[in-house]
């Protein structure tokens, strides 16, 4: 392949970023294979997991870790007859912990972030780094204390105790405000109240309308967080009942020198856990983007 | 500005004809506010205070060691008892250590993927962009059970192959387990920093470069003159994230302890937290408010410094 160099300096217009490679060849093969090393790095591991998973106990020693075998389904069916189905069990935990913090995490964080974004009010921007603060602070800073708190209070070991921490989001707050302010035209918001509508109600009509694709990204990012959170469960909860999927896995992992057999199971737990969350990304990946691009550029 | 117009239209000046009703009230935003602003209150304002309170007080047993236990004030000599737990400055050593060396490593990582994604050098732009993000997606837990199935000596396909190879590391070992972590650490969180960098370059206005190219500049010079100065914000938003995760360090070590007897109960600050709260809750508070005091310092320091030599 000749590319002439000289014709994309020559002709601007024709050097469309994003179009891929009009350039030196040699250039563009030694790019490729950093690319291609880095795309490796990033999947093999994935792979290597996937294949373990497909593996009966003794075949993880003898065989190849890179050419899968034929015990998945196999691997499947006793990871979910466990303990009477535990598995499973800490799967719809998580997506309970998960989608109900994320949901109204985001509607807590979406309401505070217009309401910094749209009103002038005393105390605005001081009420705004306090919330930033929020986001320096990390939440594993908080957990040891949160469970002498809630010892008190009688919320150890419940669902509560997960799932109550999990709805603040001063990252989503951040994120509304930036979106609120560039998303919802104030013309808007004075029509309404032209109209006779109150301002919660402009809020549920016009603002969460036009901060839809925002709404999905603060609500990813958090879905992501409380999905992955270790330890804060790890802090708050002893039943095994009450556990997440990670905290699960890692208490399985924990015992697998006593029984061997739980080894497969670890890895095929790992997998299952993994494929729903990597699928709900890949299909909303446009939503990862403008959410980092609004924190990358403010 | 549009907006800016309308702001100042729409708040400073209401227009005569509108009733003085239509607009909102004093107390509105905060009735925007308080949903939020309560629970922020209890699990992140509330907290940090009780464990300031609790590190103020020690258990005291009257009438010798098989004595009732009461707590009694003690002021600050749980903090200073923080600075002389040998456990603990070590593990603060370790993750500093840790930081320095991964975190710029992770980090010229991103930039040099994101500045290649954002160069007409590369095919499959945005099947590598979502590739590369990938790891983001599996949990801490996850990716370290996995990482220590590669790391495993007698399981693992990687160290199967580096032992034909006649290269053998113990992944788990004293020396080594900490880049091991390091490894997963920068596995799970280079792609996630991409994106945020890469965000940024698209934000770049385009006509900057076609005047930099009718100039003669090279892509290396548009790169270290135009892009990566662009992006500095980026850098030093995902460098804040990254000290702070390295400081809180846990989830890694955590589940390594399963499986690697190089790492003690001691291992990372939080480790050394949740250990002593078996045992001694008002030390613990004290160490996990010193944690995260040290924590924000840090992060407001690192953001000082390079936004003066930004300005500079």
């Amino acid at each position: 392949m000749l590319i002439n160099v000289d014709g994309a300096i020559t002709k601007p217009e024709s050097a469309e970023p994003g179009r891929g490679p009009r350039e030196n060849p040699v250039v563009v093969g030694i790019s490729m294979v950093f690319m291609v090393a880095a795309l490796f790095y990033f999947l093999l591991p994935v792979y290597i997991l996937v294949v373990a998973a497909t593996k009966a106990q003794p075949e993880l020693a003898t065989t190849s870790g890179l050419v899968p075998s034929s015990s998945f389904f196999i691997n499947f069916g006793n990871l979910i007859a466990r303990d009477d189905g535990v598995y499973l069990r800490w799967l719809l935990n998580s997506v309970i912990y998960a989608v109900g913090g994320a949901v109204l995490g985001t509607l807590l964080a979406s309401l505070a972030g217009y309401a910094l974004a749209k009103y002038k009010f005393r105390g605005r921007e001081s009420m705004f780094n306090i919330i930033l603060g929020g986001v320096l602070m990390p939440a594993t800073a908080l957990a040891l204390p949160l469970f002498l708190i809630f010892t008190k209070v009688g919320l150890v070991n419940t669902y509560w105790a997960v799932l109550l921490p999990s709805i603040v989001s001063p990252f989503g707050v951040y994120l509304a405000r930036i979106f609120a302010s560039t998303a919802v035209p104030d013309e808007l918001i004075e029509a309404g109240r032209l109209d006779g509508a109150g301002e919660f109600r402009i809020f549920f009509t016009i603002g969460t309308r036009l901060m839809a694709p925002a709404l999905v990204t603060i609500f990813l990012f958090q879905f992501v967080a409380i999905w992955n959170n270790f330890f804060l469960p790890l802090i708050m909860l002893g039943d095994q009942d009450l556990y997440p999927v990670t905290l699960g896995l890692f208490a399985w992992q924990g015992t697998t020198k006593n029984v061997p057999e739980l080894q497969t199971l670890v890895l095929t737990g790992s997998v299952v856990a993994v494929v729903p969350l990597v699928a709900m990304f890949l299909l909303l990946q446009r939503f990862w983007q403008s959410g980092l691009s609004a924190g990358a550029v403010k | 500005m549009t907006t800016t117009a309308a702001d100042v239209s729409a708040g400073l000046a209401p227009a005569p004809s509108t009733k003085s009703r239509s607009g909102p009230g004093k107390w509105q935003p905060w009735l925007f506010l308080f949903p939020f602003l309560i629970p922020f209150v209890l699990f992140y304002v509330a907290p940090i205070a009780y464990a300031f309170y609790q590190s103020l007080f020690k258990i005291e047993r009257t009438g010798g060691i098989f004595g009732k236990p009461s707590q009694v004030f003690a002021g600050l000599s749980q903090y200073a008892s923080v600075f002389s737990d040998q456990d603990f400055r070590a593990s603060i050593l370790r993750v500093l250590v840790f930081g320095i060396v991964q975190i710029p490593v992770m980090l010229l990582i991103s930039l040099g993927l994101a500045l290649l994604l954002d160069s007409t050098l590369v095919y499959f732009k945005r099947f590598l962009r979502i590739s590369f993000f990938v790891p983001y997606g599996v949990p801490g837990v996850i990716a370290a059970i996995m990482w220590g199935f590669i790391y495993s000596p007698n399981l693992s396909p990687i160290v199967a192959l580096l032992n034909k190879l006649n290269i053998s590391i113990d992944f788990l070992g004293t020396h080594v387990v900490l880049w091991s972590i390091a490894n997963v650490v920068t596995w799970t969180y280079a792609g996630y920093n991409m994106l945020i960098i890469y965000s940024a370059l698209l934000s770049i206005p385009q006509e900057i470069f076609e005047a930099a190219r009718l100039d003669g500049a090279s892509n290396w010079d548009i790169a270290r003159r135009i892009k990566i100065p662009s992006v500095a914000p980026a850098l030093v938003l995902t460098g804040v994230f990254s000290i702070i995760g390295t400081l809180q360090l846990f989830t890694e070590a955590k589940v390594f302890t399963n499986i690697s007897t190089a790492i003690t109960s001691s291992y990372t600050p939080n480790l050394v937290v949740l250990a002593k709260a078996q045992n001694n809750y008002n030390q613990s508070a004290a160490l996990s408010v010193t944690l995260a005091v040290g924590t924000f310092i840090l992060s407001f320091l690192f953001l000082k410094l390079t936004n003066r030599r930004a300005g500079a």
